[in-house]
């Protein structure tokens, strides 16, 4: 079961490292925080396969629950500031 | 890799299913001609995969606390993953990035150019005719 594990986290690695040409050759920079988004949402299972070949499980899901609030609170501020980019004289808020 | 138990069996078939599933959305990012199109290939086999390799997980772990710390990673992405695509949809288009709408062989049939129609020939002008109202009710 630990050789399955490892091989499917190697795996699970190059599908993470494909969106990143998205992130070298977006034609905006939406598409560019697109890639990013989904590089940061699949590093979530690669972190909690990581805890299971240590055996140490629980602190590693706290790992996970952080690094999902810090890239979903990222993201969210990096559309709200996109969007403040585009509309400036709507900013009175 | 034989002597697994039923559990282990089921987590197996779930982990592959998931990890399938992120493969097509990464797929997806790459290929798709369009901003709005990549959003669908990065919200929705993202979260589905993340959700399927998670209950993979919660399979092996058993009756534990952990499991239950796990069902909280299934619930906050369950519910951030696609609140954060969204919100990055509606950003692109607040600040005015428009949509594909046709491919590059159909840009023929706008409604600008369907006054100077009339010098082309028979076939082209009918399909630039069939075009129009879609284009008109999209723009």
């Amino acid at each position: 079961m630990n050789t399955f594990l490892l091989v499917a986290a190697t795996v699970l690695m190059v599908v993470i490292i494909i969106p990143l040409v998205r992130v070298w050759k977006g034609p905006t920079v939406f598409d560019r925080l697109l890639g990013a988004n989904a590089m940061a949402t699949k590093t979530i299972v690669l972190i909690a396969m990581i805890g299971y070949f240590y055996d140490r499980i629980g602190m590693f899901i706290d790992i996970t629950l952080a690094y999902a609030a810090l890239g979903f609170i990222s993201s969210l501020a990096l559309a709200k500031y996109m969007t403040a980019e585009a509309h400036p004289e709507e900013n009175d808020d | 890799m034989i002597e697994l138990s039923v559990t282990e069996w089921i987590s197996v078939v779930l982990i592959v299913l998931g990890i399938g599933f992120m493969a097509i959305g990464s797929i997806g990012v790459i290929r798709l001609p369009d901003f709005y199109s990549r959003t669908h290939a990065a919200s929705k086999t993202d979260t589905l995969g993340i959700l399927l390799v998670i209950v993979g997980l919660m399979v092996l772990e058993g009756f534990t606390i952990n499991m239950g710390k796990l069902s909280f990673v299934l619930l906050f992405v369950a519910l951030a993953n696609p609140i954060g695509s969204h919100a990055l949809a509606r950003a692109a288009m607040d600040s005015g990035l428009k949509p594909l709408l046709f491919r590059k062989g159909e840009l023929d049939g706008s409604t600008t150019q369907s006054s100077t129609a009339s010098a082309r020939s028979k076939d082209k002008e009918a399909g630039s005719a069939s075009k129009n109202p879609r284009s008109e009710d999209l723009s």
